[in-house]
């Protein structure tokens, strides 16, 4: 065993929370540098990690950089057990990714600056650690630890109604994990000899009695479920979006919806195999009705920021479709592709929200207007992700929504996949109407005339996530290899 | 036939002897100095409990007086938990006894102790009269204790209420036992459960009635002690008159002796009892339905409360009924898990009433409201403060989830190992979805702390007693969550220690 490099994913941003909560209160841009300096290093292993076993480890579903398991509590046999394999390894470089990001772009926080930055690496601490866990406890520890950051930030350096989005946020939460919480003691108990390991279980759970993994599998659904968000589990998302910070929003759609559906992918699906295929139509169903029901809502905001908010459980929907298409490896691949360009995108369209609004002060669509004229740099890199998160060819999103249309086509009926590839038409009309009211028509010099343009520190942070855009967009191969072995192993556990 | 005195074995009861007697030396040094003393005889009493916990360390295990007194794991983990609540408390009084019990330090801080000698013999003896004898040292300190602002109003009603309904159970209690020494013709426990079994067989099983009469004396008894619903009426009101400090050792020490109470008579003493009418399943059946109206009603209510004090009077009923979850999982896994949580809830709790009480101490205030803003201006303060609720509500990796995730655990083992306790399925599903309201309150003490975009009018500068009795419970929240091992490792020795091991 070479360098614990799982562990320093986690245990870095903690190390950093605890430096930061050192230095002093008032040097706020000691604190700020020290914070996304410390984030660099987990940045730059979990790229190190894509790098590598895309060459060394991408042909084999077996996990890498397996850690332990070392024994934690012995008497309810708990185990520190990490390890990365094709579904992780991209999750933490997005993970990795979008911390620093979000970090950089967390600059413009001007008040209890060390309690703010602490907070993130704590957040990022956790959320590492729910993509490289393999122990059930340890990864419930990290889907909790996580949630206290959060709950923090948007409820410290929220808008209006940070409070009631921080706790709603933390209720619902936590009434998913509780489910989650007695699937895990059921499966524990019903193992021989009693296991928490997520490998160990997930060879095993097909052999559980079907109405036992029927139980489990809801159960596991609902804690998922909630996080994805999947409609109608998806209320607390707009409020929690919105309320919270630029940085925080980017966090929250870039990486913890992505916990739900790595958790389905992890968890519940090739665990439960014969509850998930009489579950699968039902699944899709959802995810169907979420792709038309958060176009039509998004399509109805009057809130630049809820907008994107809604399109997020739009674009999950994808995702679900995808998971529902259980036989199909192409779906399964895509709905992989959809996370990674849905974190890209959304992140980015959050940090481009938040520019504006740092500017305007305002997000009402209404108020703007001509913004392009005044703001080329600012439109011209808004339009592109725009264009990108309606699945425009050439550009990551389109890749993924064509996967998993595709591979849910055979897989599924095809009257739900043809009405839901009519999201793809209102996604298109969302945007653009965005996109017309905001950049285009009449600019009001008036009220406007004093808007200055993006500045280097923001184009920094939106740069790297327009590069991988198009790059997935256009060579989406290197992805796909990283991921094929791994997931056609998902494929097989799941027909079981 | 000759009579043969039973081995006294009086050195295994020396942490017991030297507490009591050091109690007594605190009096007469407070007195002796002419109540000139200040802090120092605070100083003195925290020195006696150390030197108890070192004693109690080399006493170890083993019997005196016959089958009385029994120094067993049970025991003993649970004196480690009365001591470090006894401490906590002590160490959280020192505001106190600068400002407002100027004349009576001594007194104070010697009942507290004497409280804790009755604790700990009561987790020690195995013979029902002796037990009682330690239940009733218990709480006789604790009467004075609770009234002991003298011209307090809410004080002394608080004084009154605890002793009214003191005195009743103990009086329901002691009228239990004596049915069981009726049906047993002995006190001691052990000896007892045998000859409960041989009663039943002379009268075929026909002793229905009396042992549901005596299992409903006891739970009623027993369950005033630990305020679980519908006996626990006079907990908030007790809790909010009593000093703070005292309201947190009620809250941890004398609950966790009511436990010690419940698991040595019920647990232990009726546990071979076997007879067609009764069996453990159906009291511990009336004690989980007591364990969900806990739950849910100090989860509830909890939630409308404005004064602190109350609010975690009403979450520690919601903390018993957690707890008693794990009592009635009659398996290896279930008085384990009793153990750690109470031992995890120590810390917690005592450091949650220890900021409460300082907060006390230096505003005056006990209302939420005056949290407002507070973790601008006392940092450290509010951290910790935010850290015990979250160990409270069960949120990792702290202790207090480790706690709540063994309890289940070992409910949903007992649940799925023996068709008759299916039950216990909807006992953890109450648990758990009670849990989501209790995260409800926690937070919203985090939130009064942390949201507010104003500043607290207070600057709390910390007092070493204060800040170490704070440090010791983030140290225990934070090291017990994340390396339970040796603990878990201590309580696993427990239920051999009651005798009863199902498989």
């Amino acid at each position: 065993m070479g360098f614990p490099l799982l562990s320093s994913l986690v245990f870095i941003p903690i190390i950093g929370m605890l430096v930061v909560m050192f230095l002093p209160k008032e040097r706020h841009s000691a604190i700020k540098w020290t914070s996304t300096l410390i984030s660099v290093v987990p940045m730059l292993i979990s790229f190190w990690l894509l790098w590598d076993y895309f060459f060394n480890y991408a042909g084999d579903a077996a996990m890498a950089y397996v850690e332990g398991p070392v024994s934690w509590i012995p008497i309810l046999n708990i185990q520190y057990y990490l390890g990365a394999d094709g579904i992780s390894i991209p999750l933490l470089a997005l993970t990795g990714l979008l911390s620093t990001v979000s970090l950089l772009a967390s600059f413009n926080i001007n008040f209890r600056v060390k309690e703010y930055f602490a907070f993130f690496l704590l957040l990022e601490a956790g959320m590492m650690g729910v993509f490289v866990a393999l122990d059930f406890f340890l990864f419930y520890v990290f889907w909790e630890v996580m949630l206290v950051p959060m709950y923090f930030l948007i409820g410290v350096w929220g808008g209006p109604r940070k409070e009631y989005a921080a706790i709603k946020f933390f209720l619902y939460t936590l009434f998913g994990s509780i489910f989650m919480l007695v699937a895990i003691l059921i499966l524990y108990f019903t193992s021989e000899p009693h296991s928490l390991n997520i490998l160990e279980l997930r060879a095993t759970g097909s052999a559980m009695a079907y109405s036992l993994q029927m139980v489990c599998f809801i159960f596991f659904f609902i804690a998922f479920a909630i996080k994805v968000p999947v409609w109608p589990f998806h209320t607390w998302l707009p409020d929690a979006h919105v309320e919270a910070p630029t940085a925080v929003s980017v966090i929250l759609a870039g990486v913890l919806l992505k916990m739900g559906t790595y958790g389905m992918l992890r968890v519940s699906w090739p665990m439960f195999p014969e509850a998930l295929r009489s579950l699968s139509f039902w699944i899709a169903l959802l995810g169907a009705i979420a792709i038309i029901y958060g176009a039509l809502v998004s399509m109805a905001q009057k809130d630049l920021k809820k907008l994107v908010a809604y399109s997020s459980v739009s674009h999950m929907g994808y995702c679900m479709l995808a998971l529902g298409a259980i036989s199909s490896v192409q779906a399964i691949t895509g709905c992989m592709f959809q996370m990674i360009s849905h974190g890209l995108i959304t992140g980015a369209l959050f940090l481009l929200v938040g520019v504006l609004y740092d500017r305007a002060h305002t997000r009402e669509i209404a108020a703007f207007g001509g913004v392009g004229a005044k703001l080329p740099i600012y439109s011209g890199i808004m339009v592109f992700f725009s264009m990108a998160a309606l699945g425009l060819p050439g550009m990551s999103g389109f890749i993924s929504e064509f996967m998993i249309f595709v591979g849910a086509f055979s897989a599924l009926s095809k009257i739900m996949v043809g009405i839901s590839v009519l999201g793809v038409v209102l996604g298109a009309a969302y945007m653009l109407r965005m996109v017309q009211r905001v950049f285009l028509g009449e600019f009001d010099q008036k009220r406007w005339g004093g808007l200055t343009e993006i500045n280097f520190r923001e184009i920094v942070t939106v740069g790297p996530l327009m590069l991988l855009t198009l790059w997935i967009g256009i060579y989406p191969k290197p992805l796909n290899d990283l991921m094929a072995a791994t997931l056609e192993n998902l494929v097989n556990l799941m027909a079981r | 036939m000759e009579y043969q005195l039973p081995e006294y074995n009086l050195l295994k009861m020396l942490p017991e002897i030297f507490l009591f007697v050091w109690a007594l030396v605190v009096v007469t040094f407070d007195l002796g100095t002419k109540r000139k003393t200040g802090s120092a005889v605070g100083y003195l009493a925290l020195l006696g409990l150390v030197i108890t916990g070192l004693i109690l360390i080399f006493t170890g295990y083993g019997r005196g007086f016959g089958n009385m007194f029994y120094n067993d794991p049970l025991a003993l983990f649970f004196k480690i938990i009365f001591l470090g609540a006894s401490f906590m408390a002590i160490g959280s009084s020192f505001g106190l006894t600068h400002q407002k019990i100027i004349n009576h330090r001594g007194e104070y801080f010697a009942l507290i102790l004497f409280s804790t000698v009755g604790m700990m013999f009561l987790s020690s003896s195995n013979e029902l009269l002796s037990l009682y004898i330690g239940l009733e040292l218990t709480t006789i300190p604790l009467f004075v204790l609770a009234a002991f602002f003298k011209d307090d109003k809410l004080s002394v009603e608080a004084g009154v209420k605890y002793l009214v309904v003191g005195a009743f159970s103990s009086a329901l209690l002691l009228y239990g036992l004596s049915f069981l020494y009726g049906m047993s013709g002995t006190t001691d426990i052990l000896l007892m459960k045998v000859n409960l079994a041989v009663t039943q067989l002379k009268f075929e099983g026909n002793i229905g009635i009396i042992l549901i009469m005596t299992i409903m004396l006891l739970l009623a008894g027993i369950g005033f002690k630990l305020s679980l619903p519908p006996f626990h009426q006079w907990a908030p009101d007790v809790y909010e008159g009593s000093p703070t400090p005292i309201a947190a050792f009620l809250s941890v020490g004398s609950k966790a002796a009511g436990l010690a109470a419940f698991a040595k008579i019920m647990v232990n003493g009726l546990y071979a009892f076997y007879d067609p009418v009764m069996t453990p399943n159906d009291w511990g059946i009336l004690v989980g339905v007591l364990a969900a109206a806990a739950m849910i009603l100090g989860n509830v209510v909890a939630i409308r409360q404005s004064n602190i004090k109350r609010m975690l009077a009403y979450s520690s009923i919601a903390q018993v009924g957690y707890i008693m979850i794990g009592m009635v999982s009659f398996n290896e896994l279930g008085m384990s898990s009793v153990a750690f949580y109470i031992f995890a809830y120590m810390f917690a709790n005592m450091g949650a009433f220890a900021v409460v009480a300082f907060f006390e101490d230096k505003t005056g205030s006990c209302q939420i409201e005056s949290y407002t803003g507070l973790a601008k201006s006392s940092p450290l303060l509010s951290a910790a403060m935010a850290v015990f609720l979250l160990s409270l509500a069960g949120i990792p990796p702290l202790a207090g989830f480790l706690a709540k995730f063994y309890v289940f655990a070992a409910a949903i083992k007992m649940a799925g190992t023996d068709g008759a306790y299916h039950w216990l399925y909807w006992l953890v599903g109450i648990g758990l979805l009670t849990s989501v309201f209790a995260l409800y309150y926690y937070a919203n003490v985090i939130k009064t702390m942390y949201f507010s975009a104003s500043d607290s009018p207070y600057k709390l500068r910390f007092t070493a007693p204060a800040l170490t009795v704070i440090l010791i419970g983030l140290i225990g929240v934070f090291l017990f969550g994340l390396y339970p091992e040796p603990i878990m490792k201590f309580a696993s020795n427990i239920p051999a220690s009651l005798g009863f091991i199902i498989d």
